[in-house]
């Protein structure tokens, strides 16, 4: 089953005509996505990729029965776009959009509440890589061909880090379910707890490794839910133990600006839930590896 | 992005905040001048940097005559003033503000941020200011009171007045914190604000409500809506290295070490920092070449890495997947050519067009030092600063 996509998600492409929405959505297809159409408001009626586009994401959830749209619109048009999607029925939307403004991702996050539960929009990112189910499709920016087939969860907010930990485990023979990037916004769509409770519900995720950072509380909530909701292993990693305090290390979120935000700190709240926590970030895949060994023994 | 207190206090006041009387000066004779001008008996003159503790490090003063006041100003113009919050090499001093001072009954906190948690606005105040925020929570985390926006509704009246009592004020101090708190919440909505902090926030002999000193902060992935904001820029007080990677779409981070990093990417960028720490070495910086960086960016990152004189070895970093190893590779070959490098550069490459790069790299015929992982990399750049 994997999470969040599989190969029967039907998938948009909002700002599939860009450049580089045109790139990225034709790899998309080559690794198999089931992607179904684009959004280019003005150009609906044309097709690109062969692939139908429409002027609003409502005409394409009309016409092709859409449930997932990958945002790749500009910074200063994206928390709209995100909100068009919500609105016209899209149940998984990934936004790697980089450079979107604070107040307009509090505004998204206050618009998706607006939805009664059995249609409420997930959003993955923005700033984010994406997410991908090995062998099955993927919507985003990430190298498919890193990723083996298996049965860990990937989630993190650094995309590169996330491909770290996906060619380590792989050249240690361990595959991936899904792999889920979250982002390094301030404001994201989905916190490390709302991916780790989906990779606990689902029957093919056995463990799940999570990449964190400096900033931010969301690791923190993160070790609190896994010790008191999951059943599942996870193995976790947290860059940052060299930043100092103060400094935005790249990513908006990546500053300690609050007590419980150094990379030491985190470290030991995960530590102290009971998650095993990879010394560093050359041996994220070889702890997952003694993780799962032991899970097997026991 | 940061600006001036005196730029703060300007804005704030256009939204309804009083501010003490003041003027702006760029030479110790205007700073004399905007004092007659000002008029009264005693003034405080305070050096514009962005920082915080400038009282302690000697950057404010009350001064009672326009002499002192002249005096005092051609002490700090040109002056790299070193607070608590700057680096060793401090913040240059090239604008003063004169203010005309005021009778100080009381010193409250007021700030505006941006709570991760609650993804609002969150209020953050105190009876008692004066002292940074972080002092303040250490010192007394009982007298914080916090509050958050709902981005739908606005600041409420309620919720203002309801902090306005929570502070302890009376009668028509009331009023005057509603006025002040609303003022403060449209200033960072209308502006795209990350932090408005007043601090002190004073109650005056007369018993008023004044800002004495302001600070704003914005965020800089909104100012292509915010042209008013982002001509307050100053570049005088940043980092030059750090500016000028910026202008060429690199994010960097000086730092105190002399392994030279050049990564893609803000998460693998710190790992590979904290890698070299593990093996024994000191990062010299944090720098994100971005994404689809061309090799003449790669080239460019060369040349910010090796502005800083501490630098005796580079490790380039990429896992490519927006990226291309192979573009890569051309920019540290084309960075080899044209910088001159005589340092040893560790290159680990994997990810898209891994293959193409490392060929590259190894029939370009020069001295670089190849990596397969992450800590092969790591090891080699410290092994390599040894040698």
């Amino acid at each position: 089953m994997a999470i969040l996509i599989t190969e029967q998600t039907r998938v948009i492409v909002q700002g599939m005509s860009g450049r580089i929405g045109a790139f990225h959505a034709a790899d998309m297809i080559k690794y198999g996505t089931n992607v179904v159409g684009g959004v280019t408001p003005g150009r609906g009626g044309e097709s690109y990729l062969d692939r139908p586009l429409f002027n609003t994401v409502r005409e394409a959830v009309e016409a092709t029965g859409a449930e997932a749209s990958l945002v790749f619109v500009p910074p200063p048009f994206a928390a709209d776009a995100i909100m068009e999607a919500a609105d016209a029925g899209i149940r998984t939307a990934v936004c790697v959009t980089d450079g979107i403004p604070s107040q307009d991702m509090m505004k998204v996050k206050r618009f998706l509440k607006r939805y009664p539960e059995e249609r409420k929009m997930r959003l993955v990112g923005p700033n984010c890589a994406g997410i991908i189910s090995p062998g099955k499709g993927f919507m985003g920016i990430m190298p498919p061909h890193i990723y083996m087939p298996g049965r860990v969860g990937i989630v993190g907010r650094s995309g590169t880090l996330g491909y770290e930990a996906a060619s380590q485990m792989m050249a240690l023979g361990i595959g991936v379910s899904t792999s889920v990037g979250i982002g390094g916004d301030p404001i994201n769509g989905s916190s490390f707890k709302d991916i780790l409770a989906l990779f606990e519900a689902d029957p093919e995720t056995d463990a799940v490794m999570m990449i964190g950072e400096i900033g931010g509380p969301q690791e923190a909530e993160a070790a609190a839910f896994a010790r008191d909701h999951m059943t599942k292993p996870v193995v976790a990693y947290i860059a940052g133990l060299s930043a100092p305090k103060g400094r935005k290390m790249g990513h908006a979120g990546a500053i300690i600006s609050a007590f419980g935000e150094s990379a030491q700190e985190k470290v030991e709240i995960l530590e102290a839930a009971g998650i095993t926590v990879a010394p560093n970030p050359s041996a994220m895949g070889e702890t997952m590896a003694r993780v799962l060994t032991m899970r097997q023994a026991a | 992005m940061d600006i001036h207190e005196y730029q703060a206090k300007e804005i704030l006041a256009r939204f309804g905040v009083p501010v003490p009387r003041g003027g702006l000066a760029y030479s110790p004779e205007q700073a004399g001048y905007r004092a007659r001008e000002l008029g009264g008996n005693a003034w405080v003159v305070k050096a514009q940097i962005h920082s915080g503790g400038r009282g302690a490090a000697g950057g404010v003063k009350l001064c009672r005559d326009e002499h002192e006041v002249a005096a005092f100003a051609a002490t700090l113009f040109g002056k790299q003033l070193v607070t608590k919050q700057t680096d060793a090499n401090g913040k240059g001093v090239y604008r003063l503000w004169v203010e005309a001072a005021s009778d100080i009954a009381r010193e409250m906190y007021l700030g505006f941020v941006l709570d991760r948690k609650s993804e609002r606005i969150m209020i953050v105040a105190s009876a008692h200011g004066g002292m940074e925020i972080e002092d303040l929570a250490e010192a007394d985390p009982d007298s914080l009171r916090r509050m958050t926006i709902d981005p739908a509704a606005g600041l409420s009246e309620f919720q203002a007045r309801e902090l306005a009592f929570q502070l302890g004020l009376k009668g028509g101090q009331i009023a005057q914190m509603v006025t002040i708190l609303k003022a403060c919440y449209r200033a960072y909505r209308d502006l795209d604000a990350v932090m408005v902090e007043i601090n002190p926030l004073v109650i005056t002999g007369t018993g008023d409500l004044v800002a004495l000193d302001a600070k704003m902060s914005f965020d800089t992935n909104a100012l292509f809506r915010r042209p008013q904001v982002a001509e307050l820029r100053d570049r005088s007080q940043e980092d030059p290295r750090e500016s000028t990677a910026g202008d060429h779409g690199l994010a960097y981070v000086g730092l105190d070490g002399d392994i030279g990093c050049i990564i893609n990417g803000a998460g693998l960028a710190m790992a590979t920092m904290d890698m070299i720490k593990l093996a024994g070495g000191e990062p010299a910086n944090f720098l994100d070449i971005g994404g689809g960086a061309s090799p003449e960016r790669v080239v460019r990152a060369f040349r910010t890495v090796l502005a800083d004189r501490n630098v005796s070895v580079i490790l380039v970093n990429i896992f490519a997947g927006i990226n291309r190893c192979d573009w890569v590779a051309e920019g540290v070959v084309k960075a080899y050519q044209e910088v001159g490098l005589t340092i040893p550069v560790v290159v680990r490459l994997a990810g898209t067009n891994v293959e193409e790069g490392k060929r590259i790299i190894e029939t370009s015929g020069l001295p670089l030092i190849s990596a397969d992982t992450l800590a092969e990399a790591a090891a080699k750049a410290v092994a390599a600063k040894a040698a």
